[in-house]
Protein backbone atom coordinates (compact mmCIF):
# COMPACT_ATOMS: atom_id res chain seq x y z
CA UNK A 1 0.00 0.00 0.00
CA UNK A 2 1.41 3.66 -0.66
CA UNK A 3 2.37 5.39 2.24
CA UNK A 4 2.65 2.76 4.82
CA UNK A 5 5.06 2.80 7.39
CA UNK A 6 4.46 -0.40 8.10
CA UNK A 7 3.96 -3.44 5.79
CA UNK A 8 4.46 -7.32 7.35
CA UNK A 9 3.19 -10.38 4.66
CA UNK A 10 2.79 -13.83 6.16
CA UNK A 11 2.67 -17.02 3.99
CA UNK A 12 -0.20 -19.41 4.63
CA UNK A 13 -0.01 -22.36 2.84
CA UNK A 14 -2.95 -24.76 1.60
CA UNK A 15 -4.17 -27.91 4.39
CA UNK A 16 -1.90 -26.58 7.17
CA UNK A 17 -4.30 -26.54 10.13
CA UNK A 18 -1.23 -27.18 12.55
CA UNK A 19 -0.09 -23.49 11.75
CA UNK A 20 -4.13 -22.19 11.77
CA UNK A 21 -3.86 -19.00 13.62
CA UNK A 22 -0.40 -18.16 13.82
CA UNK A 23 -0.02 -15.21 11.25
CA UNK A 24 -3.23 -13.52 12.56
CA UNK A 25 -1.14 -13.85 16.27
CA UNK A 26 1.36 -12.06 14.56
CA UNK A 27 -0.67 -9.63 13.40
CA UNK A 28 -2.60 -9.21 16.98
CA UNK A 29 0.95 -9.00 19.04
CA UNK A 30 1.83 -5.87 16.82
CA UNK A 31 -1.07 -4.19 16.76
CA UNK A 32 -1.42 -4.58 20.50
CA UNK A 33 2.46 -3.35 20.62
CA UNK A 34 1.46 -0.10 18.53
CA UNK A 35 -1.02 0.45 20.72
CA UNK A 36 -4.03 0.52 18.03
CA UNK A 37 -7.80 0.82 19.62
CA UNK A 38 -9.14 -2.03 21.23
CA UNK A 39 -12.43 -1.82 19.75
CA UNK A 40 -10.63 -2.06 16.26
CA UNK A 41 -8.40 -4.24 17.47
CA UNK A 42 -10.83 -7.01 18.04
CA UNK A 43 -12.30 -6.86 14.72
CA UNK A 44 -9.14 -7.24 12.62
CA UNK A 45 -8.51 -9.92 15.43
CA UNK A 46 -11.71 -11.79 14.09
CA UNK A 47 -11.50 -10.74 10.43
CA UNK A 48 -7.79 -12.11 10.19
CA UNK A 49 -8.60 -15.07 11.57
CA UNK A 50 -11.32 -15.83 9.57
CA UNK A 51 -8.87 -14.86 6.21
CA UNK A 52 -6.38 -17.00 7.54
CA UNK A 53 -8.72 -20.20 7.60
CA UNK A 54 -10.02 -19.83 4.40
CA UNK A 55 -6.49 -19.74 2.85
CA UNK A 56 -5.88 -22.67 4.68
CA UNK A 57 -9.23 -24.61 3.79
CA UNK A 58 -10.00 -23.21 0.27
CA UNK A 59 -7.12 -21.81 -1.55
CA UNK A 60 -4.43 -23.30 -3.30
CA UNK A 61 -2.04 -21.00 -0.97
CA UNK A 62 -1.45 -17.90 -0.32
CA UNK A 63 -0.48 -14.81 1.62
CA UNK A 64 -1.95 -12.07 4.01
CA UNK A 65 -0.46 -8.89 3.93
CA UNK A 66 -1.07 -6.21 6.95
CA UNK A 67 -0.32 -2.25 5.98
CA UNK A 68 -0.94 0.36 8.19
CA UNK A 69 -0.63 4.23 8.30
CA UNK A 70 -1.61 6.28 11.20
CA UNK A 71 -4.79 6.77 9.48
CA UNK A 72 -6.24 3.11 8.00
CA UNK A 73 -5.00 -0.33 8.05
CA UNK A 74 -5.59 -2.57 5.51
CA UNK A 75 -5.16 -6.27 5.00
CA UNK A 76 -5.25 -8.04 2.10
CA UNK A 77 -5.48 -12.07 1.68
CA UNK A 78 -4.59 -12.73 -1.81
CA UNK A 79 -4.50 -16.87 -2.57
CA UNK A 80 -3.53 -18.50 -5.99
CA UNK A 81 -5.94 -20.28 -6.82
CA UNK A 82 -8.42 -21.70 -7.34
CA UNK A 83 -11.03 -18.72 -7.39
CA UNK A 84 -14.97 -18.61 -6.55
CA UNK A 85 -17.51 -19.82 -9.37
CA UNK A 86 -20.30 -17.57 -6.96
CA UNK A 87 -19.31 -14.94 -5.38
CA UNK A 88 -22.64 -13.07 -4.39
CA UNK A 89 -23.95 -17.23 -2.76
CA UNK A 90 -20.04 -17.17 -1.24
CA UNK A 91 -21.09 -14.23 0.50
CA UNK A 92 -24.26 -15.58 1.95
CA UNK A 93 -24.11 -16.73 5.73
CA UNK A 94 -24.40 -20.83 6.00
CA UNK A 95 -22.77 -21.11 2.43
CA UNK A 96 -19.61 -23.35 2.62
CA UNK A 97 -17.50 -25.57 0.03
CA UNK A 98 -15.46 -26.50 2.86
CA UNK A 99 -14.16 -30.24 2.35
CA UNK A 100 -15.19 -33.10 4.47
CA UNK A 101 -11.81 -32.58 5.97
CA UNK A 102 -12.19 -29.01 7.10
CA UNK A 103 -15.64 -29.72 8.52
CA UNK A 104 -14.82 -32.61 10.41
CA UNK A 105 -12.20 -29.98 12.05
CA UNK A 106 -15.02 -27.92 13.12
CA UNK A 107 -14.84 -25.44 10.49
CA UNK A 108 -16.77 -24.78 6.94
CA UNK A 109 -20.27 -22.81 8.80
CA UNK A 110 -20.43 -20.59 5.96
CA UNK A 111 -19.52 -17.35 7.93
CA UNK A 112 -15.98 -16.59 7.10
CA UNK A 113 -16.75 -14.37 4.44
CA UNK A 114 -19.64 -12.45 5.84
CA UNK A 115 -18.01 -12.33 9.23
CA UNK A 116 -14.73 -10.52 7.40
CA UNK A 117 -17.90 -8.41 5.68
CA UNK A 118 -19.01 -7.30 8.93
CA UNK A 119 -16.02 -6.63 11.10
CA UNK A 120 -14.38 -4.29 8.39
CA UNK A 121 -15.11 -1.22 7.71
CA UNK A 122 -14.50 -1.42 3.96
CA UNK A 123 -14.45 -4.63 2.08
CA UNK A 124 -13.34 -5.97 -1.31
CA UNK A 125 -13.21 -9.05 -3.27
CA UNK A 126 -12.10 -10.25 -6.38
CA UNK A 127 -11.87 -13.20 -7.75
CA UNK A 128 -11.50 -15.52 -10.92
CA UNK A 129 -11.67 -18.85 -11.65
CA UNK A 130 -8.63 -20.68 -12.19
CA UNK A 131 -6.14 -17.73 -10.87
CA UNK A 132 -7.35 -16.61 -7.35
CA UNK A 133 -8.88 -14.54 -5.09
CA UNK A 134 -8.09 -11.18 -3.19
CA UNK A 135 -9.62 -9.88 -0.43
CA UNK A 136 -8.92 -6.48 0.94
CA UNK A 137 -10.22 -5.00 4.13
CA UNK A 138 -9.98 -1.79 5.58
CA UNK A 139 -10.44 -0.37 9.04
CA UNK A 140 -10.41 3.38 10.11
CA UNK A 141 -7.93 3.99 13.39
CA UNK A 142 -9.98 7.33 13.13
CA UNK B 1 -4.54 4.91 35.35
CA UNK B 2 -3.63 3.72 38.71
CA UNK B 3 0.06 4.91 39.54
CA UNK B 4 -0.15 2.67 42.76
CA UNK B 5 2.31 -0.21 41.92
CA UNK B 6 2.42 -2.42 45.01
CA UNK B 7 3.40 -6.30 44.26
CA UNK B 8 3.56 -8.83 46.15
CA UNK B 9 5.57 -11.02 44.33
CA UNK B 10 8.76 -9.99 45.46
CA UNK B 11 12.83 -11.29 44.33
CA UNK B 12 15.33 -12.11 47.35
CA UNK B 13 18.63 -10.39 45.45
CA UNK B 14 20.70 -12.49 47.53
CA UNK B 15 19.40 -16.15 46.23
CA UNK B 16 19.11 -15.24 42.56
CA UNK B 17 21.61 -17.16 40.80
CA UNK B 18 20.47 -15.62 37.22
CA UNK B 19 19.11 -19.29 36.00
CA UNK B 20 16.78 -17.76 33.55
CA UNK B 21 14.59 -20.52 35.00
CA UNK B 22 11.25 -18.17 35.26
CA UNK B 23 11.80 -15.73 32.39
CA UNK B 24 10.09 -18.00 29.90
CA UNK B 25 7.20 -18.80 32.66
CA UNK B 26 6.15 -15.18 33.06
CA UNK B 27 2.66 -14.73 30.91
CA UNK B 28 3.61 -11.11 30.96
CA UNK B 29 6.82 -11.42 29.90
CA UNK B 30 7.72 -9.35 32.76
CA UNK B 31 11.22 -10.84 34.04
CA UNK B 32 14.72 -9.53 32.47
CA UNK B 33 17.64 -11.32 33.61
CA UNK B 34 20.52 -8.40 34.03
CA UNK B 35 23.84 -7.89 36.28
CA UNK B 36 23.59 -11.51 37.70
CA UNK B 37 20.51 -11.60 38.94
CA UNK B 38 16.56 -11.05 37.86
CA UNK B 39 14.60 -8.14 37.52
CA UNK B 40 10.53 -7.78 37.15
CA UNK B 41 9.24 -4.92 35.06
CA UNK B 42 6.51 -3.35 37.99
CA UNK B 43 4.36 -2.63 35.02
CA UNK B 44 4.04 -5.61 33.61
CA UNK B 45 3.86 -7.98 36.32
CA UNK B 46 0.25 -9.57 37.35
CA UNK B 47 1.11 -11.23 40.69
CA UNK B 48 0.26 -14.81 38.96
CA UNK B 49 2.83 -16.41 41.41
CA UNK B 50 4.59 -18.47 37.92
CA UNK B 51 7.96 -17.38 39.11
CA UNK B 52 7.64 -18.20 42.82
CA UNK B 53 6.30 -21.87 41.61
CA UNK B 54 9.55 -22.05 38.97
CA UNK B 55 12.20 -20.57 41.26
CA UNK B 56 14.68 -23.68 42.46
CA UNK B 57 16.41 -21.35 44.70
CA UNK B 58 13.26 -19.55 46.46
CA UNK B 59 14.47 -16.57 45.34
CA UNK B 60 11.23 -15.62 44.11
CA UNK B 61 8.84 -14.85 47.17
CA UNK B 62 4.83 -13.45 48.03
CA UNK B 63 5.21 -10.66 50.33
CA UNK B 64 1.39 -10.82 52.75
CA UNK B 65 1.01 -9.89 56.04
CA UNK B 66 2.28 -11.63 59.20
CA UNK B 67 0.21 -12.92 61.82
CA UNK B 68 0.92 -10.53 64.25
CA UNK B 69 -0.51 -8.06 61.97
CA UNK B 70 -4.06 -8.60 62.95
CA UNK B 71 -3.50 -6.98 66.51
CA UNK B 72 -3.45 -3.66 65.18
CA UNK B 73 -7.12 -4.36 65.51
CA UNK B 74 -9.27 -4.40 68.60
CA UNK B 75 -11.37 -6.94 67.16
CA UNK B 76 -10.43 -9.59 64.54
CA UNK B 77 -12.38 -11.38 61.79
CA UNK B 78 -10.76 -13.69 59.86
CA UNK B 79 -12.14 -14.78 56.32
CA UNK B 80 -10.90 -18.21 55.33
CA UNK B 81 -10.94 -19.18 51.54
CA UNK B 82 -12.02 -22.21 50.74
CA UNK B 83 -9.65 -23.29 49.37
CA UNK B 84 -8.09 -23.20 53.19
CA UNK B 85 -10.35 -26.68 53.62
CA UNK B 86 -8.82 -28.28 51.21
CA UNK B 87 -5.59 -28.25 53.16
CA UNK B 88 -6.60 -31.09 55.41
CA UNK B 89 -7.10 -34.87 54.70
CA UNK B 90 -9.38 -35.80 56.86
CA UNK B 91 -12.08 -32.90 57.48
CA UNK B 92 -15.10 -33.71 58.60
CA UNK B 93 -16.54 -30.20 58.36
CA UNK B 94 -15.66 -26.92 57.01
CA UNK B 95 -16.81 -25.95 60.98
CA UNK B 96 -13.34 -27.72 62.39
CA UNK B 97 -11.24 -24.83 60.27
CA UNK B 98 -13.47 -22.28 61.82
CA UNK B 99 -13.28 -23.13 65.26
CA UNK B 100 -9.45 -23.72 64.72
CA UNK B 101 -8.98 -20.12 63.44
CA UNK B 102 -10.73 -18.73 66.87
CA UNK B 103 -8.75 -20.50 68.69
CA UNK B 104 -5.40 -19.17 66.81
CA UNK B 105 -6.15 -15.66 68.10
CA UNK B 106 -9.49 -14.57 65.68
CA UNK B 107 -12.57 -13.38 67.17
CA UNK B 108 -14.94 -14.26 64.21
CA UNK B 109 -14.97 -15.55 61.30
CA UNK B 110 -16.68 -15.30 57.99
CA UNK B 111 -16.29 -17.31 55.22
CA UNK B 112 -15.60 -16.58 51.51
CA UNK B 113 -17.46 -19.17 50.61
CA UNK B 114 -20.53 -17.63 52.24
CA UNK B 115 -19.41 -14.40 50.29
CA UNK B 116 -19.18 -16.67 47.15
CA UNK B 117 -22.93 -17.77 47.59
CA UNK B 118 -23.84 -13.89 47.97
CA UNK B 119 -21.97 -13.47 44.71
CA UNK B 120 -23.15 -16.22 42.80
CA UNK B 121 -26.51 -14.89 43.19
CA UNK B 122 -25.66 -11.43 42.52
CA UNK B 123 -23.78 -12.10 39.08
CA UNK B 124 -27.09 -14.19 38.33
CA UNK B 125 -29.15 -11.66 38.60
CA UNK B 126 -26.68 -9.14 36.67
CA UNK B 127 -26.47 -11.68 33.65
CA UNK B 128 -30.09 -11.26 33.03
CA UNK B 129 -29.53 -7.89 32.13
CA UNK B 130 -25.94 -7.85 30.25
CA UNK B 131 -26.10 -7.41 26.24
CA UNK B 132 -25.28 -10.50 24.64
CA UNK B 133 -22.57 -8.68 22.71
CA UNK B 134 -20.80 -8.95 26.08
CA UNK B 135 -21.34 -12.65 25.74
CA UNK B 136 -18.65 -14.52 27.28
CA UNK B 137 -19.03 -12.91 30.46
CA UNK B 138 -15.85 -13.36 31.86
CA UNK B 139 -15.27 -14.01 36.06
CA UNK B 140 -13.62 -11.71 37.90
CA UNK B 141 -13.06 -13.70 40.75
CA UNK B 142 -8.97 -14.22 39.70
CA UNK B 143 -7.52 -11.24 40.16
CA UNK B 144 -4.45 -12.74 38.07
CA UNK B 145 -6.60 -13.31 35.12
CA UNK B 146 -8.32 -9.67 35.45
CA UNK B 147 -4.30 -8.14 35.18
CA UNK B 148 -3.62 -10.65 32.38
CA UNK B 149 -6.45 -9.78 30.24
CA UNK B 150 -5.61 -5.98 31.12
CA UNK B 151 -2.06 -6.41 30.00
CA UNK B 152 -2.46 -8.44 26.72
CA UNK B 153 -6.46 -8.79 26.49
CA UNK B 154 -7.30 -5.30 26.77
CA UNK B 155 -10.24 -5.72 24.05
CA UNK B 156 -11.56 -8.17 26.07
CA UNK B 157 -12.17 -5.79 28.99
CA UNK B 158 -15.73 -5.16 29.03
CA UNK B 159 -16.58 -8.91 29.06
CA UNK B 160 -15.28 -8.94 32.51
CA UNK B 161 -18.63 -9.38 35.06
CA UNK B 162 -18.48 -5.69 37.27
CA UNK B 163 -19.45 -8.11 40.58
CA UNK B 164 -17.14 -7.79 42.91
CA UNK B 165 -15.10 -10.67 44.33
CA UNK B 166 -16.34 -13.09 46.84
CA UNK B 167 -13.34 -11.86 49.38
CA UNK B 168 -14.34 -8.37 48.79
CA UNK B 169 -18.17 -9.26 49.63
CA UNK B 170 -16.96 -11.49 52.94
CA UNK B 171 -14.99 -9.00 54.25
CA UNK B 172 -18.04 -5.90 53.75
CA UNK B 173 -20.73 -8.45 55.13
CA UNK B 174 -18.59 -9.26 58.01
CA UNK B 175 -17.10 -6.13 58.99
CA UNK B 176 -20.90 -4.32 58.95
CA UNK B 177 -22.67 -7.18 60.67
CA UNK B 178 -20.15 -7.51 63.19
CA UNK B 179 -20.46 -3.63 64.39
CA UNK B 180 -24.21 -3.94 63.78
CA UNK B 181 -24.28 -6.85 66.53
CA UNK B 182 -21.28 -5.82 69.03
CA UNK B 183 -22.21 -2.04 68.62
CA UNK B 184 -18.65 -1.06 67.66
CA UNK B 185 -17.05 1.39 65.27
CA UNK B 186 -16.03 -0.35 62.02
CA UNK B 187 -11.96 1.63 62.82
CA UNK B 188 -11.95 -0.82 65.47
CA UNK B 189 -12.68 -4.03 62.87
CA UNK B 190 -9.93 -6.13 61.12
CA UNK B 191 -10.98 -8.10 58.16
CA UNK B 192 -8.39 -10.98 57.30
CA UNK B 193 -7.69 -13.23 54.61
CA UNK B 194 -6.21 -16.13 54.22
CA UNK B 195 -4.90 -16.77 51.38
CA UNK B 196 -3.43 -19.07 48.84
CA UNK B 197 -1.56 -16.89 46.34
CA UNK B 198 0.36 -13.47 46.01
CA UNK B 199 -2.34 -11.89 43.32
CA UNK B 200 -5.18 -11.88 46.39
CA UNK B 201 -2.74 -9.95 48.67
CA UNK B 202 -2.42 -7.64 45.54
CA UNK B 203 -5.99 -7.02 45.04
CA UNK B 204 -6.26 -5.45 48.42
CA UNK B 205 -3.52 -3.18 48.24
CA UNK B 206 -3.90 -2.01 44.95
CA UNK B 207 -7.66 -3.25 44.12
CA UNK B 208 -9.00 -3.01 40.29
CA UNK B 209 -12.96 -2.17 40.01
CA UNK B 210 -12.92 -0.33 43.41
CA UNK B 211 -10.79 2.90 44.60
CA UNK B 212 -10.57 0.76 48.13
CA UNK B 213 -10.51 -3.10 49.56
CA UNK B 214 -12.60 -3.96 52.22
CA UNK B 215 -10.29 -6.56 53.35
CA UNK B 216 -7.34 -5.70 55.91
CA UNK B 217 -4.51 -7.27 54.96
CA UNK B 218 -3.67 -11.21 53.72
CA UNK B 219 -2.38 -13.77 55.86
CA UNK B 220 -1.02 -16.21 53.90
CA UNK B 221 -1.92 -20.01 54.22
CA UNK B 222 1.44 -21.79 54.60
CA UNK B 223 2.56 -19.17 57.39
CA UNK B 224 -0.86 -20.14 59.58
CA UNK B 225 -1.13 -24.24 58.57
CA UNK B 226 1.22 -25.19 61.16
CA UNK B 227 -0.28 -23.79 63.77
CA UNK B 228 -3.84 -23.94 62.67
CA UNK B 229 -3.60 -27.59 61.78
CA UNK B 230 -1.99 -28.39 65.96
CA UNK B 231 -5.08 -25.88 67.24
CA UNK B 232 -7.66 -28.10 65.37
CA UNK B 233 -6.75 -31.33 67.47
CA UNK B 234 -8.61 -30.27 69.88
CA UNK B 235 -11.88 -29.17 68.75
CA UNK B 236 -15.01 -31.32 68.86
CA UNK B 237 -16.25 -33.20 65.74
CA UNK B 238 -20.14 -32.28 66.39
CA UNK B 239 -19.27 -28.24 66.05
CA UNK B 240 -21.11 -26.61 63.46
CA UNK B 241 -20.73 -22.97 62.73
CA UNK B 242 -20.15 -22.86 58.56
CA UNK B 243 -23.17 -21.65 56.57
CA UNK B 244 -21.75 -22.27 53.32
CA UNK B 245 -23.24 -24.04 50.82
CA UNK B 246 -21.80 -26.49 48.73
CA UNK B 247 -21.84 -24.30 45.91
CA UNK B 248 -19.63 -21.79 47.81
CA UNK B 249 -17.16 -24.24 48.80
CA UNK B 250 -17.25 -25.14 45.24
CA UNK B 251 -14.94 -22.24 44.58
CA UNK B 252 -11.91 -23.39 45.74
CA UNK B 253 -11.80 -25.91 42.99
CA UNK B 254 -11.78 -24.72 39.06
CA UNK B 255 -14.70 -24.90 37.73
CA UNK B 256 -16.65 -25.00 40.91
CA UNK B 257 -17.53 -21.09 40.23
CA UNK B 258 -19.06 -21.59 36.92
CA UNK B 259 -21.36 -24.69 37.93
CA UNK B 260 -22.97 -22.00 40.34
CA UNK B 261 -22.98 -19.31 37.66
CA UNK B 262 -23.85 -21.13 34.56
CA UNK B 263 -23.87 -24.36 34.48
CA UNK B 264 -24.74 -24.69 30.94
CA UNK B 265 -22.60 -23.06 28.11
CA UNK B 266 -20.23 -22.07 30.41
CA UNK B 267 -16.00 -23.25 30.56
CA UNK B 268 -13.49 -23.67 32.97
CA UNK B 269 -9.92 -23.50 32.64
CA UNK B 270 -7.13 -23.63 35.09
CA UNK B 271 -3.30 -22.83 34.40
CA UNK B 272 -2.20 -19.45 33.03
CA UNK B 273 -1.28 -20.85 29.89
CA UNK B 274 -4.27 -22.69 28.89
CA UNK B 275 -6.70 -19.28 29.67
CA UNK B 276 -4.34 -17.65 27.19
CA UNK B 277 -5.09 -19.62 24.39
CA UNK B 278 -8.81 -19.94 25.22
CA UNK B 279 -8.55 -16.16 25.63
CA UNK B 280 -7.02 -15.91 22.09
CA UNK B 281 -10.03 -18.20 20.81
CA UNK B 282 -12.41 -15.85 22.53
CA UNK B 283 -10.64 -12.61 20.97
CA UNK B 284 -10.89 -14.26 17.66
CA UNK B 285 -14.79 -14.70 17.85
CA UNK B 286 -14.50 -18.95 18.08
CA UNK B 287 -16.66 -19.47 21.26
CA UNK B 288 -20.03 -18.07 20.10
CA UNK B 289 -21.88 -20.18 21.71
CA UNK B 290 -20.08 -19.42 25.43
CA UNK B 291 -21.68 -17.97 27.65
CA UNK B 292 -19.01 -17.74 30.97
CA UNK B 293 -16.09 -18.27 31.35
CA UNK B 294 -14.04 -19.18 34.38
CA UNK B 295 -10.15 -19.03 34.08
CA UNK B 296 -8.12 -19.53 37.19
CA UNK B 297 -3.95 -18.65 36.84
CA UNK B 298 -3.33 -21.45 38.82
CA UNK B 299 -3.86 -25.41 38.37
CA UNK B 300 -6.67 -27.24 39.78
CA UNK B 301 -7.60 -23.59 40.57
CA UNK B 302 -7.48 -21.55 44.73
CA UNK B 303 -6.29 -24.98 45.74
CA UNK B 304 -3.39 -25.04 43.41
CA UNK B 305 -1.86 -21.28 44.59
CA UNK B 306 1.17 -20.86 45.43
CA UNK B 307 0.92 -19.78 49.11
CA UNK B 308 -0.95 -23.29 49.69
CA UNK B 309 0.28 -26.79 51.68
CA UNK B 310 -1.17 -29.04 50.06
CA UNK B 311 -0.64 -30.72 46.50
CA UNK B 312 -3.17 -29.34 44.41
CA UNK B 313 -5.41 -32.81 43.36
CA UNK B 314 -5.66 -34.08 46.95
CA UNK B 315 -7.07 -30.61 48.10
CA UNK B 316 -9.28 -30.68 45.07
CA UNK B 317 -10.62 -34.40 46.30
CA UNK B 318 -10.54 -32.99 49.89
CA UNK B 319 -13.09 -30.28 48.42
CA UNK B 320 -15.42 -32.66 46.99
CA UNK B 321 -15.49 -34.81 49.30
CA UNK B 322 -16.34 -31.98 51.84
CA UNK B 323 -19.35 -30.61 50.14
CA UNK B 324 -21.02 -33.91 49.79
CA UNK B 325 -21.49 -32.61 53.55
CA UNK B 326 -22.59 -29.38 52.95
CA UNK B 327 -26.18 -27.55 52.68
CA UNK B 328 -26.76 -28.23 48.90
CA UNK B 329 -29.51 -25.38 48.63
CA UNK B 330 -28.23 -23.52 45.47
CA UNK B 331 -27.18 -19.51 46.60
CA UNK B 332 -30.24 -18.70 44.14
CA UNK B 333 -32.79 -19.66 47.16
CA UNK B 334 -30.17 -19.12 49.83
CA UNK B 335 -29.45 -15.72 49.75
CA UNK B 336 -32.06 -12.92 50.29
CA UNK B 337 -32.85 -10.68 47.67
CA UNK B 338 -32.35 -8.04 50.87
CA UNK B 339 -28.59 -8.87 51.26
CA UNK B 340 -28.54 -7.89 47.55
CA UNK B 341 -29.83 -4.73 47.77
CA UNK B 342 -27.97 -4.16 51.18
CA UNK B 343 -24.51 -4.05 50.05
CA UNK B 344 -22.77 -2.57 47.15
CA UNK B 345 -21.82 -5.33 45.27
CA UNK B 346 -21.08 -4.08 42.10
CA UNK B 347 -17.61 -2.78 40.83
CA UNK B 348 -17.60 1.28 40.57
CA UNK B 349 -14.93 1.94 39.12
CA UNK B 350 -14.04 0.83 35.16
CA UNK B 351 -11.61 -1.41 34.34
CA UNK B 352 -8.69 0.62 32.54
CA UNK B 353 -6.07 -1.27 30.04
CA UNK B 354 -2.47 -1.74 31.27
CA UNK B 355 -0.33 -0.34 28.37
CA UNK B 356 2.62 -1.82 29.73
CA UNK B 357 3.16 -3.50 25.91
CA UNK B 358 2.95 -0.20 24.01
CA UNK B 359 6.09 0.48 22.48
CA UNK B 360 5.64 4.32 22.02
CA UNK B 361 3.08 6.81 22.73
CA UNK B 362 3.64 7.82 19.77
CA UNK B 363 1.81 5.78 17.31
CA UNK B 364 4.16 6.59 14.08
CA UNK B 365 7.00 5.54 16.30
CA UNK B 366 5.56 2.90 18.07
CA UNK B 367 4.96 1.59 14.13
CA UNK B 368 8.65 2.29 13.45
CA UNK B 369 9.83 0.31 16.23
CA UNK B 370 7.67 -2.46 15.08
CA UNK B 371 9.68 -2.35 11.95
CA UNK B 372 13.01 -1.61 13.59
CA UNK B 373 11.99 -5.34 15.54
CA UNK B 374 11.29 -7.02 12.24
CA UNK B 375 14.92 -6.43 10.77
CA UNK B 376 16.26 -7.12 14.42
CA UNK B 377 14.97 -10.70 15.06
CA UNK B 378 16.22 -11.40 11.19
CA UNK B 379 19.78 -11.23 12.60
CA UNK B 380 19.13 -13.34 15.40
CA UNK B 381 19.02 -17.23 15.86
CA UNK B 382 15.72 -17.67 16.90
CA UNK B 383 16.92 -20.10 20.39
CA UNK B 384 14.99 -18.44 22.67
CA UNK B 385 17.83 -19.25 25.22
CA UNK B 386 18.15 -16.31 27.36
CA UNK B 387 21.32 -15.75 27.52
CA UNK B 388 20.90 -12.20 26.84
CA UNK B 389 18.95 -11.78 29.71
CA UNK B 390 15.26 -11.49 27.82
CA UNK B 391 12.74 -14.25 27.58
CA UNK B 392 12.92 -14.97 23.21
CA UNK B 393 14.72 -13.63 20.56
CA UNK B 394 11.65 -11.62 20.08
CA UNK B 395 11.57 -9.48 23.38
CA UNK B 396 15.33 -8.95 22.73
CA UNK B 397 14.88 -7.03 19.71
CA UNK B 398 11.60 -5.25 21.74
CA UNK B 399 14.49 -4.31 24.70
CA UNK B 400 17.16 -3.66 21.85
CA UNK B 401 14.50 -1.25 20.91
CA UNK B 402 13.16 0.21 23.83
CA UNK B 403 17.00 1.10 24.66
CA UNK B 404 17.36 -1.37 26.78
CA UNK B 405 20.01 -3.86 25.45
CA UNK B 406 22.34 -3.59 22.35
CA UNK B 407 22.38 -6.86 19.55
CA UNK B 408 25.75 -7.71 21.49
CA UNK B 409 24.48 -8.96 24.66
CA UNK B 410 23.55 -11.71 22.50
CA UNK B 411 26.09 -14.13 22.64
CA UNK B 412 25.98 -15.81 19.54
CA UNK B 413 25.93 -12.67 17.85
CA UNK B 414 28.80 -11.98 19.91
CA UNK B 415 30.24 -15.21 18.76
CA UNK B 416 30.36 -14.15 15.33
CA UNK B 417 31.81 -10.54 16.15
CA UNK B 418 34.95 -12.14 17.87
CA UNK B 419 35.49 -15.02 15.11
CA UNK B 420 35.84 -11.69 12.89
CA UNK B 421 38.03 -9.74 15.05
CA UNK B 422 40.13 -13.22 15.48
CA UNK B 423 40.62 -13.08 11.96
CA UNK B 424 41.43 -9.86 11.59
CA UNK B 425 44.59 -10.26 14.59
CA UNK B 426 46.04 -13.08 12.13
CA UNK B 427 45.56 -10.90 9.58
CA UNK B 428 47.39 -7.83 11.30
CA UNK B 429 49.87 -10.31 12.91
CA UNK B 430 50.79 -11.86 9.77
CA UNK B 431 50.97 -8.45 7.90
CA UNK B 432 53.14 -7.28 10.47
CA UNK B 433 55.45 -9.33 10.56
CA UNK B 434 56.77 -8.77 7.01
Amino acid sequence: MQGSILSHSYDVNAGEFQTAGDASASIKRKLKQIGVNSTVLRRIAVASYEAELNLIIHSHGGKLTLDMTPEAIILTSSDVGPGIADISKAMQEGYSTASEEARDLGFGAGMGLPNMKRNADTFGIESELGKGTTIQMGFSLK
Amino acid sequence: MNTKRFHSVRLDKEKCKACTNCLRRCPTEAIRVRGGRAHIIDERCIDCGECIRVCEYHAKYAQTDPLACINRFKYKIALPAPALYGQFKHLVGASQVLEGLLKIGFDEVFEVAEGADIVTRAIRERMRNIDRSKYPIISSACPAIVRLIRVRFPDLIPHIIDVRQPMEVAAMVAKQEFCKRNDVPPEEVGCFFITPCAAKMTAIRNPIGHETSAVDGAISMMEIYGLLSSQMKTIPLDTNISRATAYGVGWANSGGEAAAVCPEHSMSVDGIENVIRVLEEIENDKLPDLVFFEGSACTGGCVGGPLTFENNYIARGAIRTLMHGCDITHPDEKVKVSTLNKYNLLSDKHITANSAMKLDDDIVEAMRKIEQMEEIVKRLPGFDCGSCGSPTCRTFAEDIVRGYATELDCIHILKDHLKVMAQQMVELAKTTRE
